[in-house]
Formats: C-alpha cells, sequence, structure tokens
C-alpha cells in the first residue's frame, strides 16, 4: 500500500506553512534520511526528510502552495512495483494533545481536591520521660549522629564539617565517631556537591548536606530545584531523592547583605520540597530526625543566633517530631501570632507585652513551612479571630503573604481584622548596628501590629 | 557480568577482532536508534510529539560502542539527547515513545517527555534538561558505588556545549579528589545548538579538559562503534582498578537540527552531506560487515525488517496508550512515607 507522506510540523506552534518547493520529482527513489522538500514555517524555512523508502509516487500538493496544513497529505511513497492509485494505507490518527472540555473539568475538580487531600499530621506524643538540657547546636549533632549510627546510608558532606568539626560547630565529634568515609571535607564547590549529593541519593544514599550557610547555596538552587525536588515526578514516580539540605539561615549579626538572607519563602514555594524551620532545641533534634528519614529532599533551615540557645530535649534516640505540625507554644485567646525560628522567641516576647496589656495571645511555632499546617493555623484563627504573621524575610511574595491568602480563602469569615504581617524591611540587610535593627523584626513591631489588629493602640 | 563484559572485544582500534555475532549487534542497535528517531521526527511532524525533541542521529554509535563495554548492574545519564542512549541501556522502545507521545504507558507516565525519561531497572537515570547538570549526579552515582563498596561504574554523557559549564570542573575536582569510578563521555558533534566548537571553547581538545586534576583522556572517533567500545573498556578497566575518573571524547556529529525547530543556518549543507556519506557509523559497518563476510545481504536486510517492525509497533503503541488520567496530576510530587 503506498504511504501518504503528511504536512509536517517542524516546531512546537506550527499548525500551517509553506509548501516551497519539492527537492525530488515523482518518480524518484527516496532513501530514509533523504531530503525531499523544503516547507517555510513561521519562523524559517527547513528540510522535509523522508522517514520511509519507496518511490516518490505522487505529489499531492505542489511546490509554491501557502498555507498547507499541518498533517495534510503532500505525496504518495510507494514500494517497489507497486501503483500510485493504490489507495493509499490508513495513516495513524492523530490524537488531539489538548484536553476535552470534560476532561478539563476533572481536572478542575482535582486542583480543587489537592489542599484537601493534605491529611492531617498527628503531633509527637508528649514526652513523660527524661530530658536533657542541650543547646540547639548539640541537639542537632545528636540527631545527625543518632541516625548515621542507625542507617550505615546516612552520611554528612559540607565545608568544613569534618576535621574543622563544623564552621559553627554543628559537627563536632562525628568525623571521630565516623570517620572520613562519612563524614566528608568538601572543597567550595556548592553547585557540584549538591548535584553530587543528588546523585547519590538517587543511588541508594541519604545524604546530608550542610551548607556553611543557606546564602551560598543560592549557587545550588539548580540541583535542589531542578534536580532534587523535581526528578520524582519526571520519573513517574521512579527517582526518589532522599536527602536533607541544613545550614544557618537568615540575618546572622552584622554581616551584611549578601550573608543575610532568609531563603524560607524561596524553598516553600516549590512542589517536590519539605521545608522545616525550628526554634526550640527540643524540635531541632526531633525534626531533623525526622527529615533524615523522609524519602523526600528536605531544607532544613538552621539560625545561627539560635545555635547557643538551650532548652530540655526528651533523651530517647527514638523520639522525632513529625514534619507537618505546627507547634501552640503559648495558647491564649484574642489574637494569634504566627511565627518561625527565631521569630518564634520574638512572637513570646511581645506575648508577655501584650498580656501586660490585657491581650491573651496564641503563638504558634509553625516549625514545618512545607506542607504547611493549616489545620492549626486555622483552628486557631476560629477561635480568636484575628492574626499576626511574622518572619525576618522580605514582605513581597513571602511567608506572611501565604498566610495571609491561606486564611482569607478558608477562615474569611471567622475574621475581625485584616491578617497583619510583620518582616523584614524591603531592603538588602544594611550593616550599620542601628540600621540592622530598623530593617529586622523586633517584639515592639509584633506589639504593635497586635494591638492594630485588635483595635487598641 | 559486568566484569566478563570488559573482558571480550578488542583492545585496540586497529585490531577488531570481534565476533560476527558482536558486530551484528552492534549494527542492530544502531539501526533500532537510527529508525527510532526517523520514526520520532516524523511523529513529531504530526504533533503527536510536542515540544522539545532532539535526535541523536548520527551519533549512534558513540553510545552503542560504550554500552557493549558496561554491565547490566553500571549505570548510564545524560543529557536531553537521550533517546539513542535508553534503547542501547534496553529500555523498551515502547515505554520510549509513548513517553515522547505524552502517554501513560510511557516511563515516566507521560510526565517528563522527550529530556525526562530514567529507569531504575536498567540503571538510567535520566533524561537531564539543565546544561550540564547530570555531570555532578553522575559523580554522585559513582561516589554512592564507591561509599557502598561496589565495583560499578557510572557512564555520564554531555555535549561540547556543556563542558564549558563550570559544575563540569567541580564535579572533575571531585572525582578525581576522591577517586570516583566515573566516565565522562563528551559526545564532541561539533556544535553547542548553533555555536560551533571553535566559538565557545578556548581550547576545543576536549578530552584534555581534565588535565588540570590528573584526570586521563583519550579522543576517540565517535562514528566508529569498535573504537568506541575498545576506549570504553579501557576508561572502564581504569575506573574500576580503582584509579579514579577517565574522559571520553567521541568525535562525532549530528545530522539533524539541535531540536526539531533547528533550521539550521550555521553550518552548510554540504557539510552536513559530507559527513553522511564518507563517515555515518551505520554505512561505515554495514560495509565491514559485508566485505569481512560476517554476513550477506540478506541477513542484514533481515535485521533492517526486524528493527522497521519494533519501531512501527512501538509507534503504534504510542499512539494507541491513554493520556495520563487527570488523577495523575497530583501524584508522584512526594514520596508518600
Ligand atoms: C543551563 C542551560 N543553559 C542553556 C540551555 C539551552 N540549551 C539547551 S541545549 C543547548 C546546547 C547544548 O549543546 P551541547 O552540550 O553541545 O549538546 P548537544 O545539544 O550538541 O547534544 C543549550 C544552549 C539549557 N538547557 N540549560
Ligand atoms: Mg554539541
Amino acid at each position: 500500500m503506498p504511504i501518504e507522506i503528511l504536512m509536517p510540523a517542524l516546531s512546537p506552534t506550527m499548525t500551517e506553512g509553506t509548501l516551497a518547493k519539492w527537492l525530488k520529482n515523482e518518480g524518484d527513489a527516496v532513501v530514509a534520511g533523504d531530503v525531499i522538500a523544503e516547507i517555510e514555517t513561521d519562523k524559517a524555512t527547513m528540510e522535509v526528510e523522508a522517514v520511509d523508502e519507496g518511490i516518490l509516487g505522487k505529489i499531492l500538493v505542489p511546490g509554491g502552495t501557502e498555507g498547507v496544513k499541518v498533517n495534510q497529505p503532500i505525496a504518495l511513497l510507494l514500494e517497489e512495483g507497486e501503483d500510485k492509485s493504490a489507495p493509499a494505507a490508513a495513516r495513524p490518527t492523530a490524537k488531539p494533545g489538548v484536553p476535552a472540555a470534560e476532561s478539563v473539568a476533572a481536572t478542575a475538580r482535582a486542583v480543587m481536591a489537592a489542599p484537601a487531600a493534605a491529611a492531617a499530621v498527628a503531633a509527637e506524643h508528649e514526652w513523660t520521660g527524661p530530658t536533657k538540657t542541650l543547646t540547639v547546636r548539640e541537639a542537632l549533632r545528636d540527631a545527625m549522629a543518632e541516625e548515621m549510627r542507625r542507617d550505615d546510608s546516612v552520611y554528612l558532606m559540607g565545608e568544613e564539617v569534618a576535621q574543622y568539626q563544623g564552621a559553627y560547630k554543628v559537627s563536632q565529634g562525628l568525623l571521630d565517631e565516623f570517620g572520613d568515609r562519612r563524614v566528608i571535607d568538601t572543597p567550595i564547590t556548592e553547585h557540584g556537591f549538591s548535584g553530587l549529593a543528588v546523585g547519590a541519593a538517587f543511588n541508594g544514599l541519604r545524604p546530608i548536606v550542610e551548607f556553611m550557610t543557606f546564602n551560598f547555596a543560592m549557587q545550588a538552587i539548580d540541583h535542589i530545584i531542578n534536580s532534587a525536588a523535581k526528578t520524582l515526578y519526571m520519573s513517574g514516580g521512579q527517582m526518589g531523592c532522599p536527602i536533607v539540605f541544613r545550614g544557618p539561615n537568615g540575618a546572622a549579626s552584622r554581616v551584611a547583605a549578601q550573608h543575610s538572607q532568609c531563603y524560607a519563602s524561596w524553598y516553600a514555594h516549590c512542589p517536590g520540597l519539605k521545608v522545616v524551620a525550628p526554634w526550640s532545641a527540643a524540635d531541632a533534634k526531633g525534626l531533623l530526625k525526622s527529615a533524615i528519614r523522609d524519602p523526600n529532599p528536605v531544607i532544613f533551615l538552621e539560625n545561627e543566633l539560635l545555635y547557643g540557645q538551650s532548652s530540655e530535649v526528651p533523651d530517647d534516640a527514638d523520639w522525632t517530631v513529625p514534619l507537618g505540625k505546627a507547634k501552640i507554644v503559648r495558647p491564649g485567646k484574642d489574637i494569634t501570632i504566627l511565627a518561625f525560628s527565631i521569630m518564634v522567641g520574638k512572637a513570646l516576647d511581645a506575648a508577655e507585652a501584650l498580656a501586660a496589656e490585657g491581650i491573651d495571645a496564641e503563638v504558634i511555632d509553625l516549625r514545618t513551612l512545607r506542607p504547611l499546617d493549616t489545620r492549626t493555623i486555622l483552628d486557631s484563627v476560629r477561635k480568636t479571630n484575628r492574626v499576626v504573621s511574622v518572619e525576618e524575610g522580605w514582605p513581597y511574595a513571602g511567608i506572611g503573604a501565604e498566610l495571609s491568602a491561606v486564611i482569607m480563602e478558608q477562615a474569611f469569615d471567622w475574621l475581625d481584622a485584616p491578617v497583619a504581617r510583620v518582616s523584614g524591611v524591603d531592603v538588602p540587610l544594611p550593616y550599620a548596628a542601628n540600621l540592622e535593627r530598623l530593617a529586622l523584626p523586633q517584639a515592639q513591631h509584633i506589639v504593635e501590629a497586635a494591638k492594630a489588629a485588635c483595635y487598641r493602640s | 557480568m559486568a566484569k566478563a563484559a570488559a573482558k571480550r572485544g578488542p583492545r585496540g582500534k586497529s585490531t577488531p577482532a570481534a565476533s560476527s555475532e558482536e558486530l551484528l549487534h552492534h549494527y542492530r542497535e544502531m539501526l533500532l536508534i537510527r529508525r527510532f528517531e526517523e520514526k520520532a521526527g516524523q511523529l513529531y511532524g504530526m504533533g503527536l510529539i510536542g515540544g522539545f525533541c532532539h535526535l541523536y542521529i548520527g551519533q549512534e554509535a558513540v553510545v552503542v560502542g560504550a554500552q557493549a563495554a558496561i554491565g547490566p548492574e553500571d549505570s548510564v545519564l545524560t543529557s536531553y539527547r537521550d533517546h539513542g542512549h535508553m534503547l542501547a541501556t534496553g529500555m523498551d522502545p515502547r515505554g520510549v515513545m509513548a513517553e515522547l507521545t505524552g502517554r501513560i504507558d510511557g516511563y515516566s507516565k507521560g510526565k517528563g517527555g522527550s529530556m525526562h525519561m530514567f529507569s531504575r531497572e536498567k540503571n538510567f537515570y535520566g533524561g537531564h534538561g539543565i546544561v550540564g547538570a547530570q555531570v555532578p549526579i553522575g559523580t554522585g552515582i559513582a561516589f554512592a558505588y564507591k561509599y557502598r563498596g561496589l565495583n560499578n561504574v557510572c557512564l555520564t554523557y554531555f555535549g561540547d556545549g556543556a563542558s564549558n559549564q563550570g559544575q563540569v570542573y567541580e564535579s572533575f575536582n571531585m572525582a578525581a579528589l576522591w577517586k570516583l569510578p566515573v566516565i565522562y563521555i563528551i559526545e564532541n558533534n561539533k556544535y553547542g545548538m548553533g555555536t560551533a566548537v571553535e566559538r565557545s571553547s578556548a581550547n576545543a581538545e576536549l578530552c584534555q579538559r581534565g588535565r588540570a586534576y590528573g584526570i586521563p583522556g583519550e579522543s576517540v572517533d565517535g562514528m566508529d562503534v569498535q573504537a568506541m567500545k575498545a576506549a570504553t573498556e579501557k576508561a572502564v578497566a581504569h575506573s574500576r582498578a580503582g584509579k579514579g575518573p577517565f574522559i571520553l571524547e567521541a568525535m562525532t556529529y549530528r545530522y539533524r537540527g539541535h531540536s526539531m525547530s533547528d533550521p539550521a543556518k550555521y553550518r552548510s549543507k554540504e557539510e552536513v552531506q559530507k559527513v553522511r556519506s564518507e563517515r555515518d557509523p551505520i554505512d561505515h559497518l554495514r560495509a565491514l560487515l559485508l566485505e569481512g563476510g560476517h554476513a550477506d545481504e540478506d541477513a542484514l536486510k533481515k535485521i533492517d525488517r526486524a528493527v522497521k517492525d519494533i519501531v512501527a509497533d512501538a509507534a503504534e503503541f504510542a499512539q494507541n496508550s491513554p493520556e495520563p488520567d487527570p488523577s495523575e496530576l497530583w501524584t508522584d510530587v512526594l514520596v508518600e512515607a
């Protein structure tokens, strides 16, 4: 049977084109790969190559024809000895690439269904056993050590993590216990070692990648997002990437703009990642252990100024804190303050000040930013009817913007005042002590925002 | 198995002592890639394949030769120009074609497309769309082999254009520093999109790019499947012996445009035609098979027909496989713990 040669689409956007000229004549023998015609598309002139071999039996669309639709038959290709009057082979019918209206509707339903599908996570059980007083730094170290004892595929890599014991001494003692196979000093090569760790995670390991600070992870963000976060999806579920990227995030003290940025909203924006930002030592340990055990890429945002702060930590290697669960760190009934990382401390200070003025604030430590524990947030909002969100990062498209949207969409009728946002000032962080202080959220800003939301001033 | 594969076959390109069976296998594999790619081009023309689609026509000997030098436990990854690599690792042409058409039976359930396919079963690790990004990932796959005490290697392919990416050198440094079993295969097809190598590279001798790190490198005729196999065997032996990475620069050529919508104004038709007629890897091997008495015309015709049938079947399958269910939109974002 003759084979129909169809007008090809030569670019993703082409729907029709000009058949500029034929380079073969009727009766010519062609083999696969031969250029048979030239076509002018919306962008350029392109060559058409034969895909099958045979004799160019009949030209159906002459050279010079404009407006030839994609997939229209333009010629017949005959096998040796075949007659051009024989009926043409039924060409494969192109299935529409555009979904039919009904499947669009189904898709829309699926889209709506998604947020609800994020099932509620159970909180860690109340700890009644023995505790130890640990700094956040020690808690993080213990979490890594315990998980490395538990699973040989867990290893730590980063700049100065081994012999130097960590730029901020978080990995103190790990080289001694685990050796240089599992505690690895890397060259200063964030893009490279992040990509390398992603490959190791694809191939059976569970890397912990320490960034000296998250400011330097911008060099690696392509691998964090394009390679770690998206590959599971792009592979139809085959390529899981169990990896933790951790290190200090946000402003430290007087280190100026390039070393002082909060990346919470950057990473929280991306599907395929989980994002965690603990405040207390207990949460730092329990959440890091969960992050290491999680089969997905987890961004673990620490804070240098919190490393030295101590709190009680359950003394048990099996105790963990689930990802995706916020914690009410101070119950209250008049207003909800949402905060994470170092801002939880400021929020608690603000709550004390507010209490002195007769406002009973509830402070929620978000702990995980993605997936967000909307249930705990909304339950609180429905109780207090007023909200202040607090973050160190910039306001534009920040975590507070997302929280405001979620609360507006899902608890609009419970709000007695607009959601108030307290954030870092919308400038690169300045060096001068007074300017730096002005640029970062202070307890006083939270107090003012809360009072305004309660219509008290 | 990997070691057995590394032992057979010629050691040098001037002593082609390969068996008829092996040569015919190369021929069949190269032809499968060529016919598959031609068909993909045709389906693209019919609007059945969308987006970017980068064909491998002309470069078949590189991947077929290199694949013959490794075993099934070794791994492979490359860029977006990946159809040939997948077929060479033994991935099912049906599943590859169905991914190209964006259907549920594709290797990524239709969610990856031409540039993003993977197979755990065949140790094929993608399918990467960011130029150069597969290089540290391949280095990390090798890192995991070493960490786990396995004697496998990772073949990490990338283009001449990619060889100017910074992360390539970050990877070279770590691979040499930690003696990782990774073989970097630079497919020098003379162009990165429309930019000829000499216009992008201060030193166009890409096999020398590892010198600063003490990584040995060799230039290979990437249009000669036996030369590719022999060179890869040598590189693999080096890596398996614990000596770290090796760089192969495969001198090759792509006949088609960079992607389907490339009018290829940056090179002359004569240039393309000259390579096609003088250096074509399949024609070259075909002549060798006939002259060396490994096969007669009939035997080769049989292979041609069998390959054509496989490709036609894959195309048919890829058009009949359904589009993914809308519910698939939400799956595979995260692994459920
Ligand atoms: C980081 C990045 N920059 C640019 C591009 C766009 N791009 C895709 S392929 C390509 C050319 C790459 O050439 P080469 O590495 O020689 O590979 P080849 O296409 O020849 O196989 C470019 C510039 C990209 N995908 N990623
Ligand atoms: Mg190239």
